[in-house]
């Protein structure tokens, strides 16, 4: 039982680390005015024009065959730019969907037609995705959409709500998940993924969710009688439930789910420099031991990925235990330095500790919350 | 991870052993006797030199393999200095020493207390000044640890042997430890996980309920982080990495804050059952406890850590972290 929790070896790669000193250096020049707050927001910072830079590098798409615009290498290579670009605070959210789940699901179910036609943009660090999953009454029960695509001539028409879409204002595209037969109680049963041309569908309307930390990045997206054409369908029809959860795995496996509160843990090293104590050493010294630990799990599930497994349950301990890290950060670094959290201060340690305190609730909900990812744990323990 | 032919059979060798000598040693360390039949089967088997190099006496079991011993040894929560007489047999042979007869007392200091000293053939005691082969030493202050093995202070050699190469003894010993600890600590989420599917209460299993799947998910997690850890040191010896010490550093940190956590839900989960003396829990939990401190306590090894992070600074924090 516990054998199969083991996490394997991480890979290692002939030239990765000559790869990564490559990445550090272009993350070097082209973050250099960018400030410690902007860096604490990577994940949020949507910057089309860096992200062309990185697929102009090649750093996108990275691990794709060369036909569909990837590079055709190694998942550590990818791990090795995911976690350099993460820990620099670049800003990734214009590929970061896309080059992490909405790519790989497409080359794993699109049509031909589809991986044609979209992935060399994502390659490109030109296509830019969102994801349809949650709804209003459907969140960690994604099960339970209502969203639905009905067949009719010559496509689907879709009518319902999906809420919660991070970057749906500024997408291109989005991968729809919602029910294309049977009724809400027939559960996993009767759900699809289609592929929504947000630019050109017309019956679409998108409004925005401002965050507790008063940042758009929510929306809601509301379908109203939406025309999709019948090649928009990803996969087989009726196999939404098995497509999403594979999607999710990519999605839980990466190194963002630990490194969130990066920059404030690099604040307060440097903020500790006039101010150390013991106490401070002890910290300090859990915090790093927690991280090295955690890269180790999370290039793991990169190795599993790489051997094609299926990281399901890795990835939800990774996750589980990468949130938690990043959630305790800040509490950990108001004990050891006096500051009153405040995004517009001059100290970067308190602007960013403020940033880091006002989005710290998010890392245990999004990509699955605590309690769903600790169901499919202990689903892999032979629990459930 | 794939074993060679010859760690294979030390592997299977070593489960037969622990298995089949698991009662006789555990009697002994209830009663505080040495267990004679189990440790000269397991002489006899070579578990000792599985750590020596071939040139100096071992049998060519690649390192790494020979260290998942010393974790399988931890699945039992084996009550015997295995793993200080495979380390100081391996301190000696880097040290150019003769190899130790019977088992060893590890010392990291002349006032450690020593594992097994009472019934160590060889005390190996190795600090900043290189490694010291002591025989025939007596012990002058017994004592146990709170999984109740023995812990013994030596008395002072009557005149001190030369000291051979520089060997981090702390450090091998950490190790050690750090291995044991994730090996028990995959056994107590295994027994957690028995436990709680056979229990039933309320008409069902206690594993049906939510709160007790929460629970065992956490405990999962901390006994994935523990592993990954100790694969880290592991690696580090294996490979020769420059900074074997700061990788031990590390793996202790993380390792002792998960036997913390770990036992404390695998108490929580096991109920009033697995408090008592009649069941096994106490045997991994309470070595757990006493592991996280010895050969450097869990302050000892964070402390490590925490310096070399804030050595680092703000803008060489990152590399330190990926290069650990």
């Amino acid at each position: 039982m516990t054998t199969d929790l083991r996490f394997p070896t991480p890979p290692s790669h002939e030239g990765a680390e000559a790869l990564r000193h490559e990445v550090r250096d272009f993350l070097a020049n082209v973050l250099v005015d960018r400030s410690s707050l902007r860096r604490a927001d990577s994940w949020n910072g949507f910057d089309r024009d860096f992200s062309r830079k990185l697929g102009q590098r090649g750093w996108l798409g990275m691990t794709w065959p060369k036909k569909y615009g990837g590079h055709e290498r190694s998942a550590y290579e990818r791990y090795v730019v995911m976690e350099e670009t993460l820990a620099a605070g670049a800003p990734v959210a214009s590929h970061w969907i896309a080059d992490r789940q909405s790519g790989p699901s497409l080359l794993k179910y699109g049509t031909e037609a589809q991986k044609e036609a979209i992935l060399p943009g994502i390659a490109a660090g030109e296509t830019v995705f969102c994801i349809g999953m949650s709804e209003p009454d459907s969140g960690s029960d994604l099960a339970a959409t209502r969203t639905r695509a009905t067949p009719v001539d010559g496509g689907w028409n879709v009518t319902g709500t999906k809420l919660w879409t991070t970057g749906a204002h500024q997408a291109d595209y989005m991968i729809l998940f919602c029910r294309t037969s049977g009724s809400p109680a027939d559960r996993q049963a009767g759900t699809s993924q289609l592929l929504v041309d947000l630019k050109t569908t017309t019956g679409i309307t998108i409004r925005p969710i401002i965050d507790l930390a008063g940042q758009h990045h929510f929306n809601e997206v509301h379908f109203e009688d939406a025309f999709l054409p019948s090649g928009a369908l990803i996969g087989s029809e009726g196999a939404g439930w098995e497509q999403v959860m594979s999607e999710l795995a990519f999605e839980r496996s990466g190194p963002e789910r630990f490194l969130s509160s990066m920059q404030l843990l690099i604040e307060l090293v440097g903020a500790l420099q006039d101010a150390s104590s013991e106490a401070a050493e002890l910290a300090l010294g859990r915090l790093t031991a927690h991280l090295v630990t955690l890269r180790r799990l999370s290039r793991g599930v990169a190795a599993m990925l790489e051997a094609g497994a299926n990281p399901g349950t890795h990835a939800a301990i990774v996750k589980d235990l990468g949130a938690t890290f990043e959630q305790d950060l800040p509490d950990i670094a108001r004990s050891l330095i006096d500051a009153e959290p405040d995004a517009a201060s001059t100290s970067d340690f308190v602007a960013v500790l403020a940033h880091i305190t006002m989005n710290a609730p998010s890392f245990s909900l999004r990509g699955g919350t605590r309690e769903i990812l600790r169901g499919i744990i202990a689903r892999g323990l032979g629990l459930r | 991870m794939e074993l060679t032919e010859v760690g294979a059979m030390l592997a299977d060798t070593a489960e037969r052993l622990f298995t089949a000598h698991a009662e006789e040693i555990d009697r002994a360390a209830h009663e505080g006797v040495w267990p004679e039949a189990a440790w000269a089967a397991i002489e006899e088997s070579g578990l000792p030199l599985a750590l020596v190099p071939e040139a100096q006496g071992g049998f060519g079991v690649p390192p790494r393999e020979a260290l998942m011993l010393i974790r399988q040894s931890g699945r039992h929560a084996l009550a015997l200095p295995l793993a200080e007489t495979m380390i100081g047999n391996a301190a000696l042979a880097a040290a150019g020493l003769s190899l130790a007869k019977g088992p060893v007392g590890l010392a990291d200091s002349a006032n450690a207390r020593v594992p097994w000293g009472r019934h160590a053939k060889t005390i190996v005691l190795g600090d900043d000044v290189g490694v010291q082969r002591h025989v025939g030493l007596d012990v002058s202050t017994q004592g146990t640890n709170i999984a109740g093995h023995p812990r013994d202070q030596i008395a002072a050699p009557a005149e001190q042997p030369s000291s051979a190469g520089a060997v981090p003894v702390l450090a091998l010993g950490a190790l050690a430890r750090a291995l044991q600890m994730a090996g028990a600590l995959e056994r107590v989420l295994e027994m957690t996980v028995e436990h709680v599917s056979s229990r039933v209460q309320f008409g069902r299993p206690l594993a049906k309920f939510q709160a007790i799947q929460q629970e065992l998910a956490k405990l999962a997690g901390e006994v994935a982080a523990a592993s990954a850890a100790a694969d880290h040191a592991a690696d580090a010896y294996a490979s020769g990495a420059e900074d074997l010490t700061f990788a031990i550093a590390v793996a202790r940190t993380r390792i002792g804050e998960a036997a913390s956590k770990a036992a404390a839900i695998a108490h929580q989960l096991h109920g009033a059952i697995g408090f008592t003396r009649e069941h096994a829990l106490h045997r991994f939990t309470t070595a757990l406890w006493a592991w996280r401190d010895e050969y450097g306590t869990q302050r000892h090894w964070t402390l490590i850590v925490g310096k070399r992070a804030l050595s680092a600074g703000r803008d060489g924090y990152w590399p330190m972290v990926v290069a650990a």
